[in-house]
């Protein structure tokens, strides 16, 4: 066996491997945070609607995402199968167990957070990225004034269609219009739901308690957790991506539910 | 005049010279035969680990068995001090011929020159091996290794890993093992235990060893057979040895023919935890690194009952710096030892149980609290902070020690003085062996604490793991030659061989005939009466009458024991009662003959204190005309034993009286 | 003190074991939980009952042959302490104490609380060395180590392969019991030359045992009697990592 495959084999291996995807899971969540933070514009929409144009077209983006399905399915499938694995290797079970004295409870229950997310991805993916792509999302019309940056929105009749995602032209030499799908009004629609938003925020719960070890887990394994800069990678872990970006999305729906009714 | 049975083969020459020539000489046994030669191992300890790995190297096939579940954790692995080595590292004037000296002398001249001096001179060797091995000593901060001294010398040649010197050797050797184990040079046999030699024409062919898991009996064929299993200190009950250890497979060849050499010389180790009750299992060793800083006190004044910090300084007695002015805290264990018991026997003891005395680090923390004040640049550091400062340093060199004194006691030994009292440790007697190591059996060797040979009369402190380490790397591959050139044509024996199958039904026997016995007391019964006996009879201090009516005592407890003894549970299963019960039946052997060796010997030395032998001062009072001799027994049926003397020659070494004045 | 005890029996590997409640009334709180079973054990002797079988021998937290997991904790309730080491006064009057043994597929029950812990040897047998035959070593003041590393490689070194990291990971992983070597080999000089083989070997050897993967949780760390760190897990990582992409062996 070469020394490649026997690394891939290995139980250290194989989590080099969840938590390389992991990472790359991480930053993925920081570009959707930031493009996401569009949604707060007040520009009913248009900066948001553009923005997932783009993603849904660039190349590299394109090919970047099929690498994400990729790797979500990977450290889903890949961590159940370790977490049933891992289970076997204890088949009688302690009576009595005080794990609390000695590891903190998300560590124990990644698999079951993870499988929480990875519910919440397949929600999140139907009711947003399946309905963008093949379902039907009306367009809407955006027209500014760019000398006085005046932003006039108006829906396109629900049977109107364009052979571009996004038609983009000026009217005279101090308007111009954009039409572009409008999933934005879809997303606050959506979140007029209180169940989809109790769903978002429960699932953003499980991002943070999933990350609160995760990420900080992620770097022992690969070996880099060095005494040095362990205390970095815990704070970056906690603040950054256990609170900061789990509250970020979840602020969303809850934005829309109060704020955009 | 020495015995005609006791043939220490010591090469002729100069002393210096006797074992280099011994190496150009001696009979080799080339690879091709070596392959086919077949050597049992029993014991994993700092010997067995080390002569395993050593002989497989050399190409030899080896099998190790022992009765813990994995060779490391063999009771070497407790050594907490360090390991003596004539390195001179420290320009302090060692050298081979000092560390020679120091353990003769320290063994109070009843241990033989020639292997002692062969001790010291592959003692740097050991230090060599280890470190290439991985063993992490501690070191300066150059880069260097650090030396501290110990008790009895006044060099600084132990070599230490923390309080865990003997863990870290061990593991050194068992790694050695284990990749011989690897290798498939070694077959390793752990959770066995070995119950009989196997003789054949008078030379050693095997042994029937007890699997413990399933208790079968197996039989093992070997050209030589090398025990290598510790001392016997449990005879006593409450040691330091661990639970498990053992005399049996030394008794078992000493009944089948192996010499028992000086057995009533036993170690009290002067720095152990005081006993705190009935319950107690065993005992815990202090390490004596500890009275390298330690101060060792009682209260001036008889059964005073003031908390030991509220003792003023000068109504404290130092009595071993007020004793021994020129070795203070740091004299030999066995002389440590009794000036304690004679502090607590006049009524000066403190604690519950009035059996202790204080162990102080209180100085030790204020002196390095200002030596590191000093390093730190402070100045007029208030008390506090020297203190402060003070405990940490002592915590980076002894921090385990104290923390195990916390647990067992409930103590705080930063605030409080530590409580401690002589126990047990250290057999220096042992199976009889010559310059080869090799007992009165043919084929039949002894290693480490197992043998009488190199400690005489009182073990150096960090002496036990050089020699075990010394006999299993460097003495037994080249001597066991001797014997194995000699043996290339003799084939394996069948294990069907008459001789294994007589072995494998005494040991039946005995097995059947325990577990039959379905009496009315349990194992740990007849072993606490017997260490009570021995404690108290040939203990710290031995006399006549004592020992007379301790050798009566012990038949009648062996009477008792075959008659009332009850093992629950089945001969063919997992049964710690019966494998107990098996060791204390050959204790209750074993402390008949060492009160029988104590008494003959009319004299005090070393760790063996005859009350009818001493100075005015309460000295040890040796008697070299009548008594500079090994004593050797030999044993015969019906619990009889013969003695056989080999005459100690000291050609080198001036006998005096032993001054730590 | 009163102690009730719940200890797990089991008559063999075969067995299929069950708890049995026992009653002492006369505890110390200065006996050793050890001393605690034998006192047990001598009841059951007088009771005419079979004594609890339990693996134990040095008694004073070195040889890492005691193994029990008590009231859901391997070695009970005191930090970097053994299970021969823990004293009655951790617990009080009237207590309950469940006592069970190590639990880990790669570690089979013998009897009772005896497990089967020979996985370790053969770990250590593939790898855990430096192959230096006897003879062959240098001037031992020859090699100089920087104190720290030595200081690193003995805490690592520490390590009395009790078990406890195996049997309190919720996993079974025997990764801070490998990396303790492993770490201690890396850290030294003489280790150098099979750094690589011998990571990968061990790990290999590790994973054939059975044992789990490490998901980081740190219990092994909370719970290792002689507080060896987790940052060997890592730097075994790191080595494994490094001996399957670097070139060499």
């Amino acid at each position: 066996m070469s020394k490649i495959s026997q690394l891939f084999n290995s139980s250290i291996g194989q989590k080099v491997i969840m938590s390389l995807t992991g990472l790359f899971l991480c930053s993925f969540l920081v570009i959707h945070m930031i493009g996401n933070l569009q949604l707060f514009k007040g520009d009913s929409g248009m900066a948001f609607n553009t923005y997932a144009v783009f993603m849904t077209t660039n190349p590299l983006i394109k090919t970047t995402s099929y690498l994400l399905y990729a790797s979500i399915l990977y450290h889903a499938v890949k961590g159940l199968w370790l977490a049933a694995r891992n289970r076997k290797a204890r088949p009688v079970k302690y009576a009595m167990s005080q794990a609390n004295a000695n590891s903190h409870w998300t560590s124990r229950n990644m698999g079951v957070l993870g499988t929480m997310i990875l519910v919440f991805i397949v929600v999140h993916m139907s009711d947003f990225w399946a309905e963008y792509k093949f379902g039907h999302i009306p367009y809407t019309k955006y027209t500014t004034n760019i000398l006085t940056g005046e932003l006039t929105s108006e829906a396109m009749p629900t049977d109107y269609v364009q052979s571009k995602k996004l038609e983009e032209y000026m009217v005279g030499t101090d308007t111009k219009v954009v039409i572009v799908k409008d999933l934005y009004k879809e997303v606050s629609e959506e979140f007029q739901n209180i169940g989809l938003v109790l769903l978002y925020l429960v699932a953003m719960f499980a991002v943070s308690f999933h990350l609160y070890h995760g990420f900080q887990s992620a770097f022992q394994s690969l070996g880099i957790a060095y005494d040095n800069y362990k205390g970095i990678i815990k704070a970056i872990g906690i603040w950054g991506f256990a609170i900061l970006i789990p509250a970020g999305f979840a602020a969303m729906p809850l934005y829309f539910y109060f704020f955009k009714s | 005049m020495t015995s005609p049975r006791l043939d220490a083969k010591i090469p002729g020459g100069n002393i210096s010279e006797k074992w280099t020539q011994y190496k150009s000489t001696v009979a080799l046994v080339n690879p091709a035969n070596k392959r086919k030669l077949e050597i049992i191992v029993v014991g994993s300890g700092l010997a067995g680990s080390s002569a395993a790995a050593t002989l497989a190297e050399l190409g030899y096939k080896v099998k190790v068995f022992c009765f813990q579940d994995s060779a490391r954790r063999a009771h070497s692995i407790a050594a907490q001090g360090g390991i003596n080595a004539a390195k001179n590292y420290q320009n302090d004037g060692d050298s081979t011929y000092r560390l020679f000296y120091d353990t003769i002398k320290g063994g109070d001249y009843r241990a033989r020159e020639a292997n002692v001096h062969r001790l010291a001179e592959v003692s740097a060797s050991i230090i060599d091996q280890c470190v290439a091995q991985g063993v992490p000593f501690a070191r300066e901060y150059g880069g260097l290794l650090s030396n501290r001294s110990f008790g009895g010398t006044q060099v600084q040649r132990t070599f230490y890993a923390a309080g865990q010197t003997g863990q870290q050797l061990l593991l050194g050797a068992y790694s050695a093992l284990m990749r011989q184990v690897g290798y498939g040079t070694v077959k390793m046999y752990a959770r066995h235990e070995m119950l009989e030699v196997v003789t054949v024409d008078g030379k050693a062919r095997g042994i029937i060893a007890r699997n413990l898991v399933t208790g079968e009996l197996e039989r093992h064929f070997g050209h030589a057979v090398l025990l290598c299993t510790g001392g016997y200190g449990n005879v006593f009950f409450l040691s330091t040895n661990a639970m498990g250890s053992n005399v049996t497979a030394a008794w078992k060849a000493h009944k089948k023919g192996a010499f028992f050499g000086n057995p009533c010389f036993t170690q009290i180790h002067p720095t152990c935890i005081p006993v705190s009750g009935d319950h107690q299992s065993k005992l815990t060793l202090m390490s004596e690194s500890l009275r390298n800083d330690g101060r060792i006190w009682v209260p001036k004044k008889a059964g005073d009952t003031r908390k030991p910090i509220d003792i003023p300084e000068d109504e404290r007695d130092y009595y071993l710096e007020r004793r021994y002015p020129a070795f203070g805290n740091l004299v030999p264990r066995d002389v440590a030892s009794r000036a304690a018991k004679e502090r607590c026997d006049a009524g000066f003891g403190v604690g519950a149980s009035k059996m202790a005395v204080y162990l102080d680090y209180a100085s030790a923390i204020e002196r390095y609290g200002k030596v590191e004040a000093n390093k730190q640049n402070l100045v007029n550091p208030d008390k506090a902070t020297i203190i402060k400062l003070g405990k940490g340093i002592v915590a980076e060199k002894y921090g385990n020690l104290f923390e195990m004194y916390a647990k067992i006691t409930g103590e705080n030994p930063y605030e409080t003085p530590m409580r401690i009292y002589p126990a047990v440790h250290y057999t220096m007697g042992g199976l009889w062996v010559d310059y080869n190591l090799m007992t009165t059996v043919e084929g039949l060797y002894a290693l480490g604490e197992a043998n009488f040979s190199d400690h005489g009369a009182n073990r150096l402190g960090a002496s036990a793991l050089m020699q075990g380490l010394a006999d299993g790397y460097f003495v037994i591959p080249y001597t066991i030659g001797a014997y194995l050139a000699k043996e290339i044509h003799t084939n394996p024996i069948s294990l069907d061989h008459p001789a294994f199958t007589e072995a494998e039904q005494r040991v039946k026997g005995i097995i059947e005939k325990l577990i039959n016995i379905k009496g009315n007391k349990s194992v740990d019964h007849f072993h606490k009466a017997l260490g009570k006996i021995m404690w108290d009879q040939c203990g710290m201090a031995r006399n006549a009458e004592g020992l007379k009516w301790a050798i009566s005592e012990i038949r009648k407890l062996r009477e008792e024991f075959w008659k009332d003894v009850r093992i629950p549970g089945g001969a063919m299963e997992v049964n710690p009662e019966l494998e107990k019960a098996c060791r204390v039946a050959d204790f209750l052997e074993l402390g008949e003959l060492m009160c029988i060796d104590a008494l003959n010997r009319n004299e005090s030395c070393g760790g063996h204190f005859r009350e009818e032998y001493q100075t005015e001062e309460g000295e040890a009072l040796r008697d070299d005309d009548n008594f500079a001799y090994v004593a050797a027994w030999e044993f015969h049926e019906g619990y009889e034993w013969s003695l056989h003397k080999e005459d100690l020659v000291f050609e080198n070494i001036k006998l005096t009286q032993r001054s730590y004045k | 003190m009163k102690i009730t005890l719940k200890v797990w029996r089991q008559k063999n590997g075969k067995d299929s074991g069950r708890f049995e409640t026992y009653q002492l009334n006369h505890v110390s709180e200065d006996m050793s939980f050890l001393e605690m079973f034998d006192v047990l054990n001598e009841q059951l002797i007088t009771e005419n009952k079979e004594p609890v079988a339990f693996d134990h021998d040095c008694r004073e937290g070195i040889c890492g042959m005691c193994s029990m997991y008590i009231n859901g904790r391997a070695h009970g309730p005191w930090e970097g302490t053994t299970t021969c080491q823990l004293h009655m006064r951790a617990f009080n009057d009237g207590d309950t104490i469940v006592v069970e043994p190590w639990r880990s597929a790669a570690f089979p029950v013998l009897k009772d609380l005896m497990v089967d812990r020979s996985a370790f040897d053969r770990i250590m047998a593939v790898g855990g060395f430096v192959s230096v035959n006897t003879g062959n070593a240098v001037d031992a003041n020859s090699t100089l180590i920087p104190k720290e590393d030595a200081d690193n490689a003995f805490s690592a070194a520490a390590c009395i392969g009790c078990g406890a990291c195996v049997a309190t990971c919720k996993n079974s992983s025997a990764m801070l019991f490998v990396s303790a070597k492993v770490s201690q080999l890396a850290l030294l000089p003489q280790g150098q030359v099979e750094r690589k083989d011998r990571v990968r070997k061990m790990v290999a050897q590790m994973d054939a045992e059975g044992f789990g993967s490490c998901t980081n949780t740190g219990a092994c760390e909370a719970e290792c009697p002689k507080g060896i760190s987790i940052a060997n897990i890592a730097r075994m990582n790191r080595e494994y990592l490094g001996a399957a992409i670097l070139p060499g062996n």
